[in-house]
């Protein structure tokens, strides 16, 4: 394998193929695609695609005439900073494994998006994913290590597959395996599935997973740059992260930098659901504000609803609302907020969503997921469950505010892990910006966005039902009647006050008592 | 007790997996998950094999199967559905969906139904945030589920595979 190889099959690929070249279809104009410039392009199992458009250049350009140093200087010089939540310069990290001389060195791709409400990494996993092996590659050769994992989540089936082919052929032009491009440099990849615990995506459980031990987390330092897998130097880049590199290394660190903000150049991928009309995955250059993602990209919440609130960084995150629109998003300004960029979901909420219920469904996800090692996070995230679980049920006083406020400082405080530290965070998040809404809950035993049940008593259709029938064809006890166009009516001895009716109706005529 | 894996069953094991992964470094995950992809589980036979094949301790196998979700300790129902409460599909109402589903099959979240026919499967995220809400039946995804939806997709499984 050498250049004229590539360039031989990148003109061969695009003569036969030259839909390859086409643009994104139905792309916003605020779109910028980076790190998704092939997904839905190229035939992510044909390693021919990926070459027709430049792939595996970076790799052979590094390999015929640059240093380790030049290229952690060309990462570094670009800004580039982690996509897996944390924001860590990557340049920076990747000095710490050079410079930590050791025989055996690691590079591991974390591909355990485990954010309930993220689907970025899937898409690049599936669609692109040889993007991510020139990621690994270069990423090994610049830190000096010969070997690479990928740490897939289980729930991701194909992804793992599609990877497995990718690494096949790669091996097959010696792209991958021994004297890559006819130089001395080594490197091998290998796939390591994960079995559902979210806590494996933070870095040194993950390790531990694969060590083949329990996914316990450890504290930190020794960072796995110094300090890895099987003690060894090693570095966790995100999905999102490694898929950056190639580009960074072709077109250059001012390139990448003409996208993005200062502190956080580039682009980012978000995954939009929930409330919102577009769902589906964007990029768009950070920086962007808030309410252009919302309401350009997105096109608003629809159904008559109104915003409310979108949440970011999924449990380890918080929640922005109206009077956040205008906010730019990038890593700073969404902790300045309250809230973290995690690994880009964005789940957006309507008015018939309450705070506190969201609260307390991340918490619910912490209790499962603490991997119980410490006591605050074990212990600590099953008390503020309990909290928001007896406010909800409206039992809550406003001490239990207080408590709650302390209690998750506490947690915070003093847990082992990312997961412990930032558990608290929706709860903190919510509290700040919608304290009426808990107020609401333990003062006046209302919920003002109709939705926990524990505090209704009976649903009720108006005089404005239109007649659609859509909630008497959802209600599980059928006690709906009405004719088709006619004004329906509950039955209120034979509901079971599930809210199925509530949530379907379209056009608001059903309240709560 | 019972037994899910058989003598024989543990002897073909022993040569298409454990022997494969003899030199490979830390194979504890890679074998469990191969048991469990084989038979659905990893049961105590199937723990105490591998710990006396590969000289591990049963108490550290024990550890790491109970650690992870996708390791169960029994073979599951002929059809696991899984509602999916990732925060996308809860916020579309999948927490009804979860309840309708119990109602309908008589069976609580995590458990298998009487006649073995589905396991209600605790289910984070699949990672198709856009079409929330999903419902998942072994493989076949559905999505943008509403609750008249369920009967239908559990009367197009109750018809594969199961005797009722
Ligand atoms: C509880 C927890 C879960 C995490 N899950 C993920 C994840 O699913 N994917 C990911 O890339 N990083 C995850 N992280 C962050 C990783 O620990 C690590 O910082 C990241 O993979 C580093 O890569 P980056 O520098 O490229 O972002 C998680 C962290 C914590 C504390
Ligand atoms: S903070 Fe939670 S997840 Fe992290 S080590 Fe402690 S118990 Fe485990
Ligand atoms: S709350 Fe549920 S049971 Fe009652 S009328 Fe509405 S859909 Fe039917
Ligand atoms: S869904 Fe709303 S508008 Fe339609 S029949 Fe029911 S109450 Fe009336």
């Amino acid at each position: 394998m050498n250049k004229n190889i590539l360039d031989k099959i990148k003109v061969e690929t695009l003569t036969a193929n030259p839909e390859l070249n086409e643009p994104h279809k139905n792309l916003h104009e605020k779109e910028v695609r980076v790190v998704l410039k092939n997904c839905d392009i190229i035939n992510p199992e044909n390693i021919n695609h990926y070459i027709a458009k430049d792939g595996y250049f970076a790799i052979n350009q590094i390999l015929t005439g640059m240093s380790q140093e030049d290229v952690i200087k060309v990462v570094s010089d670009s800004g580039l900073r982690g996509r897996g939540g944390g924001g860590f310069p990557t340049g920076r990290k990747w000095n710490f494994a050079y410079k930590n001389e050791n025989d055996t060195k690691y590079i591991i791709c974390n591909a355990d998006e485990g954010d309930p409400g993220a689907f970025m990494d899937r898409s690049v996993l599936e669609k692109d994913p040889h993007s991510i092996l020139e990621g690994m590659i270069i990423a090994g050769f610049a830190i000096g290590a010969e070997t690479g994992f990928i740490y897939v989540r289980a729930e991701y089936p194909l992804a793992a597959e599609r990877l497995q082919k990718a690494i096949d052929d790669a091996l097959e032009l010696n792209i991958l395996g021994e004297n890559i491009f006819g130089t001395k440099f080594n490197f091998k990849i290998e796939i390591r599935l994960g079995a559902g615990a979210f806590v494996c995506g933070e870095e040194t459980a993950l390790i531990a997973s694969i060590e083949g031990n329990r996914g316990m987390s450890k504290n930190k330092p020794p960072y796995p740059a110094i300090e890895g897998l099987y003690g060894k130097p090693t570095i966790i880049n995100n999905v999102e992260t490694l898929a950056n590199i190639s580009q960074i290394i072709l077109k250059g660190s001012k390139w990448f930098r003409s996208f993005g903000t200062e502190k956080s150049p580039g682009t980012k991928v978000f995954a939009l659901a929930g409330k919102i009309k577009n769902t589906g995955l964007i990029e768009v250059p950070m920086g962007i504000t808030l309410g252009e993602i919302i309401h350009d990209i997105g096109r608003g919440v629809g159904n008559k609803r109104k915003f409310k609130a979108v949440l970011t960084g999924g449990p380890s995150g918080g929640c922005l609302t109206e009077k956040h629109l205008d906010q730019e998003v990038d890593f700073d300004t969404l902790v300045a907020l309250g809230s973290m960029m995690g690994s880009g979901g964005m789940i957006v909420l309507d008015d018939h969503d309450c705070m506190v219920d969201i609260a307390k469904f991340y918490l619910d996800f912490s209790v499962d997921e603490s991997c119980g090692k410490c006591t605050p996070c074990r212990e600590g995230t099953i008390q503020l469950y309990k909290l928001l679980e007896k406010i909800t049920n409206g039992e809550g006083t406003i001490a239990d505010l207080d408590k709650l406020k302390k209690l998750s400082k506490a947690v915070k405080k003093t847990s082992l892990c990312g997961l412990g530290m930032t558990a608290p965070n929706p709860i903190l998040s919510t509290l700040e910006h919608f304290y009426d809404e808990y107020l609401a809950h333990v003062t006046h035993k209302v919920c003002p966005a109709s939705s926990c049940r524990g505090l209704i008593e009976k649903y009720i259709i108006q005089d404005n039902c239109v007649g659609c029938t859509i909630c008497a064809k959802r209600c599980p006890v059928q006690c709906i009647t009405g004719e088709r166009k006619g004004l329906h009516v509950i039955d209120q001895d034979a509901c079971i006050q599930c809210g199925e009716c509530f949530a379907s109706c379209n056009f608001d005529a059903i309240i709560t008592k | 007790m019972s037994i899910y894996v058989l003598e024989e069953q543990l002897n073909e094991f022993k040569i298409e997996v454990i022997d494969k992964y003899r030199d490979t470094k830390s194979p504890l995950m890679q074998i469990l998950q191969e048991s469990q992809k084989r038979y659905g589980c990893v049961p105590v036979e199937v723990q105490e094999f591998i710990s006396k094949e590969m000289n591990i301790t049963t108490a550290k196998i024990n550890g790491v199967v109970s650690f992870y979700s996708m390791f169960s300790l029994k073979p599951s129902g002929r059809h696991i559905l899984g509602v999916c409460t990732g925060t996308a599909c809860y916020v579309k109402g999948a927490s009804r969906l979860v309840e309708r589903v119990e109602a309908l099959l008589d069976t609580e979240y995590g458990s298998t139904t009487e006649d073995g026919c589905f396991t209600l499967a605790h289910t984070r995220c699949v990672g198709d945030c856009a079409q929330a809400p999903v419902i998942m039946v072994n493989d076949e995804f559905n999505g943008k589920v509403t609750s008249d939806d369920i009967p239908k997709i559990i009367a197009r499984h109750r018809g594969k595979n199961c005797k009722k």
